[in-house]
């Protein structure tokens, strides 16, 4: 199976190795992998903003750049769900609105590509320690993910899965909002990583790397000793 | 920013600054949790209720002329006077001109956030009238003169110590750490007034087209002691609250209740459907139901959130919004609070005013998924943002996301911009959480992450051109 | 009056505000598209699939109203005969001590109630306030009982008009069993099919006995209506 890897800006950047890790997995269970060149954000600041001109012309990019894939992974619930629920939105009653509504059902979360395209559960990763699962808001509610994840996280040798009460209250990140409003920001990301304490957990798992970086950077600030990891990367771990 | 945004802000970071605060909110919310879960886990399909309750709804606004031109004609031939009220002030004059007329010095109300929204007890004391609040957590936020906290629940913010306290010196009652004694002290206040009130004011749930009557949700038997023994009555009434039939209630009220209480029906459930009828013993004489647009037809010309006029006021998109948790109901400035009132309020009270509460949220779509009516709220939000820089841009974010667009629409800028990060962060740890910090926002609470010493990008192109080279030696 | 209606104003903004029909954005897909004009939403024989369940026999419903009860802390009694109500309302009366109670002129309850022999207000022919509240009880009969919630359906004939239900502190509901319904839409087809299209002015469902959780959000029993509420069920 052909798959074109959607790499999100802040990942590419801060995280590559989440990138790294999901080539590894996707080749090891046989897809052929490519990686669009020139990809750059898929347009959500903006979007989010309320600045939809502004973020239709960086999706129009992003809509060029896959025009050519047959399936599209993303890296980050977050951004795929601007590609595939908000891009139908934003280009509506536009010139680019057949393309946007053309990419919509190629692009698939990781986990989500993982279960309900592949058909894997076990994809022979080994890690040891005990995790907790963080639930992206955009993931969960905008795309319907919840069982995916666990299901491969349940397959992993070695890894012990502890659910925390709050696993589907948001982070607090929120893109722009996150430093429009630091402090409620902040606040919601306290609550999270209480919630994270209460497990006693060694990694916090999630498939989306800004959920990640919200709660990494308040546990580090806090002092909590949890480490933050993506799905892919306990993936890719054998 | 606007005086009411920088106001949001200095009280939400009031509010989340104080533990004791959010830990109080956030207790009471998972016992209403527990509880709704497990009366949602009674209904057969929760999900298809949903869907109904939402189609009956949008049957009911959508087609709202037709429905309210019912209502008033069924009502109306009970004995009923009807008013519609175009605007707040022509609702205050109308219940302070009936006031006058038939000289009532003293009002019982019951709940009702419509009310509140026309500033209705301010119009009545000013022409002379006391106005007493009868439900137990409206009487508690009108003694300690506050706003009411949540659309449900007005006083939850306060401990069983502080309405004691609140009770001695307001009421000269013995200090008690017993809710129940508490209430008990209210219920001794408001028996007298009831007796000697010479009108009732309400609000209205619902409004049944078919039927010509209103109905009211309660848990203490206020509305019905305040509908009950004065010789008027007067009720409230928003214009979206129409049902079209007498039947869906059998469906908004069980609802209505789990989704917004967690209980499995709210205690009473009233229908009203005119003043004392021919033959019956008791009964206000005179029954008027003030009908209000104050700007619900804007938000009703508008058809991409037209939805929000489906709202039930149940108050569950509060009860599990991230952002109400944290920095409570007062921090709003508003009449309605949390994801609804940031809907909302724009519409009914100018979006350039409101707009800073659409943009205080991660838009992580938990009031969406929680309301009973199936109001799209978070993506509301994201249209008011959108509505917002559409009629009026900042100029700040203008030229940020001109910067930005280039950037991203040039994959050789970016990649240099990606470059350059590495190279930057090591300065920035010179200013890390300083006021120079232009990153001030995010680093006065988080840490950062390190930039990669190579990107994805770039990894990736070696990893091609390594590839390359291999099958060009083969 | 002290203004004028609005209404032709109003009723002009929301024809002018409806001439933009607004997209079913929630309707299953079989529903996508704008609903012909004789397909409405769905009718309350409907709901019965998605509510919470209610078994087919008068059994099953007796059972759930009795747990529903038990929940809501309304007090049930079974009796199998009239007189066996007439020795519980006595001992009712006797532990909790009432003096003076309120009833109506109704075939089944006011026969009972007599039979305490205790000075009694009926509200039939109006009544003074201050005297329907020094009553330590009301007894009054109902429309219906409703399976599903533990509800008691009331209206201004069965019980005595608005206040008597709800003034004094205790409040006891003689029903007949036949009366107990499976659920809320029984409950409202049974009041349409007695009353429409001359409604009484007053419909209450009641569901417990009074109640508040205003405080720290603990319950508290008795807020401001009946704190006791005991359901008689007769033959
Ligand atoms: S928007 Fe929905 S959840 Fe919020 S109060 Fe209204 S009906 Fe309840």
């Amino acid at each position: 199976m052909k798959v074109s890897l959607f790499i999100p800006c802040f990942v590419d950047q801060f995280y590559p190795q989440v990138g790294v890790s999901m080539a590894q997995v996707l080749e090891r269970l046989g897809c052929e992998v490519d990686y669009p060149p020139g990809q750059t954000c898929c347009g959500q600041p903006p979007f989010n903003s309320g600045y939809w001109n502004e973020a239709r012309a960086v999706a129009g990019h992003s809509l060029k750049t896959f025009a050519k894939s047959e399936i599209i992974v993303s890296a980050s619930g977050s951004c795929g769900t601007m590609m595939k629920v908000f891009y139908p939105e934003l280009f509506k009653d536009t010139e680019q609105e057949f393309e946007a509504r053309k990419i919509a059902p190629k692009v698939h979360e990781f986990s989500e590509f993982l279960v309900n395209i592949l058909g894997v559960r076990d994809v022979g990763a080994k890690f040891s320690g005990t995790a907790t699962f963080h639930d992206g808001c955009h993931g969960l509610r905008e795309l319907g993910i919840k069982r995916e994840p666990r299901e491969l996280l349940k397959h992993v040798r070695g890894l012990e899965l502890v659910e925390m009460a709050e696993a589907e209250t948001c982070c607090g990140f929120g893109g722009t909002f996150s430093v429009k409003f630091p402090s409620i920001s902040t606040a919601m990301g306290e609550v999270k990583c209480d919630s994270i304490a209460e497990t006693r957990a060694e990694y916090v798992i999630s498939n989306d790397s800004s959920c990640l970086m919200q709660i990494q950077g308040l546990l580090d600030r806090r002092g909590q000793k949890a480490r933050c990891l993506h799905l892919a990367e306990i993936l890719a771990q054998t | 920013m606007t005086a009411y945004a920088r106001e949001f802000k200095r009280m939400a970071a009031r509010y989340t600054s104080d533990l004791r605060h959010r830990g109080l909110i956030q207790r009471a919310l998972k016992g209403y949790e527990t509880k709704r879960d497990e009366y949602k886990g009674r209904y057969q399909n929760w999900s298809e209720a949903r869907q109904a309750a939402s189609e009956i709804k949008w049957e009911a606004i959508n087609h709202l002329d037709r429905h309210l031109a019912e209502f008033i004609t069924k009502i109306e031939a009970r004995g009923t006077r009807v008013f519609v009220a175009g605007t707040g002030a022509q609702a205050r004059d109308y219940i302070v001109g009936v006031a006058k007329q038939n000289r009532v010095r003293s009002i019982i109300k019951s709940k009702s956030m419509t009310a509140e929204e026309i500033g209705l007890n301010e119009a009545l004391e000013h022409a002379g009238c006391t106005v007493f609040e009868s439900d137990l957590g409206e009487f508690i936020v009108q003694l300690r003169r506050e706003k009411p906290y949540h659309l449900v629940f007005p006083a939850m913010h306060l401990t069983r110590d502080e309405i004691s306290r609140l009770f001695h010196d307001e009421l000269g009652s013995e200090p008690t750490d017993s809710p129940e004694e508490l209430t008990m002290i209210a219920r001794r206040v408001m028996r007298k007034n009831y007796c000697a009130a010479d009108m009732g004011i309400s609000g209205a749930n619902f409004a049944v087209a078919e039927t010509g009557m209103i109905s009211i949700t309660e848990n203490e038997g206020n509305a019905r002691l305040s509908t009950s023994l004065p010789k008027i009555h007067i009720a409230l009434v928003g214009i979206e609250k129409i049902v079209p039939r007498l039947e869906d209630l059998a469906l908004f009220l069980p609802m209505l209740a789990t989704a917004g209480a967690g209980q499995p029906l709210t205690c009473y459930n009233t229908l009203y459907g005119g003043p004392r009828q021919p033959g019956e013993c008791d009964g206000p004489e005179q029954f008027h139901v003030v009908l209000l647009d104050n700007r619900r037809t804007e938000l009703l010309a508008d058809p991409e959130q037209r939805d929000a006029l489906h709202c039930i006021r149940c108050g569950a998109c509060l009860n599990v919004c991230p952002i109400f948790r944290n920095v409570g109901g007062h921090a709003y400035g508003t009449t309605y609070q949390g994801p609804i009132g940031s809907v909302i309020t724009p519409h009914l009270r100018g979006l350039q005013d409101w707009k800073h509460l659409s943009a205080s949220s991660s838009l992580c779509g938990a009031c969406t998924e929680a309301c009973p009516v199936g109001i799209d709220l978070h993506h509301h939000l994201l249209q008011n943002r959108r509505n917002a820089a559409r009629e009026r841009p900042s100029l700040s974010e203008k030229i940020l996301y001109a910067g930005f667009v280039f950037i991203m629409r040039h994959p050789v800028l970016y990649r240099l911009s990606t470059r350059l990060a590495p190279v930057f962060f090591p300065l920035h740890r010179l200013v890390k959480g300083t006021f120079f910090d232009p990153l001030r926002a995010w680093t006065q609470t988080r840490d950062l992450p390190v930039p990669a010493r190579q990107s994805f990008h770039a990894y990736w192109n070696d990893k091609m051109s390594n590839r390359k080279a291999r099958h060009g030696g083969n | 009056m002290a203004a004028t209606d609005q209404r032709n104003e109003v009723f002009a903004r929301i024809r002018e505000a409806l001439r933009v029909p607004a997209p079913h954005r929630h309707a299953a897909p079989a529903h996508d598209a704008a609903p012909a004009p004789n397909d409405g939403p769905p009718a309350s024989d409907a709901f019965r699939a998605w509510l919470p369940a209610v078994g087919p026999s008068l059994n099953d419903q007796l059972v759930m109203f009795a747990f529903n009860c038990n929940q809501l802390r309304t007090e049930l009694r079974t009796l199998a005969s009239l007189d066996e109500a007439a020795a519980q309302l006595a001992l009712l009366a006797r532990e909790n001590n009432w003096r003076q109670i309120a009833s109506h002129r109704h075939p089944l309850v006011l026969p009972l109630a007599e039979k305490l022999a205790l000075p009694t207000l009926l509200t039939d022919d109006g009544y003074a306030i201050p005297d329907l509240e020094r009553c330590h009880a009301a007894i009054t009969g109902c429309d219906a009982l409703v399976a599903q919630t533990g509800s008691i359906l009331v209206s201004s004939g069965s019980a005595g008009g608005r206040a008597l239900s709800v003034l004094p502190p205790h409040h006891v509901v003689i029903a007949q069993r036949s009366q107990l319904v499976p659920d809320l839409a029984a409950a409202l087809a049974l009041a349409r099919e007695r009353y429409a299209p001359n409604w009484p002015s007053f419909l209450s469902f009641i569901t417990g006995p009074s109640r508040t959780g205003d405080i720290e959000r603990i319950l508290v029993l008795g807020a401001h209506g009946p704190k006791q509420l005991t359901v008689l069920i007769v033959p």
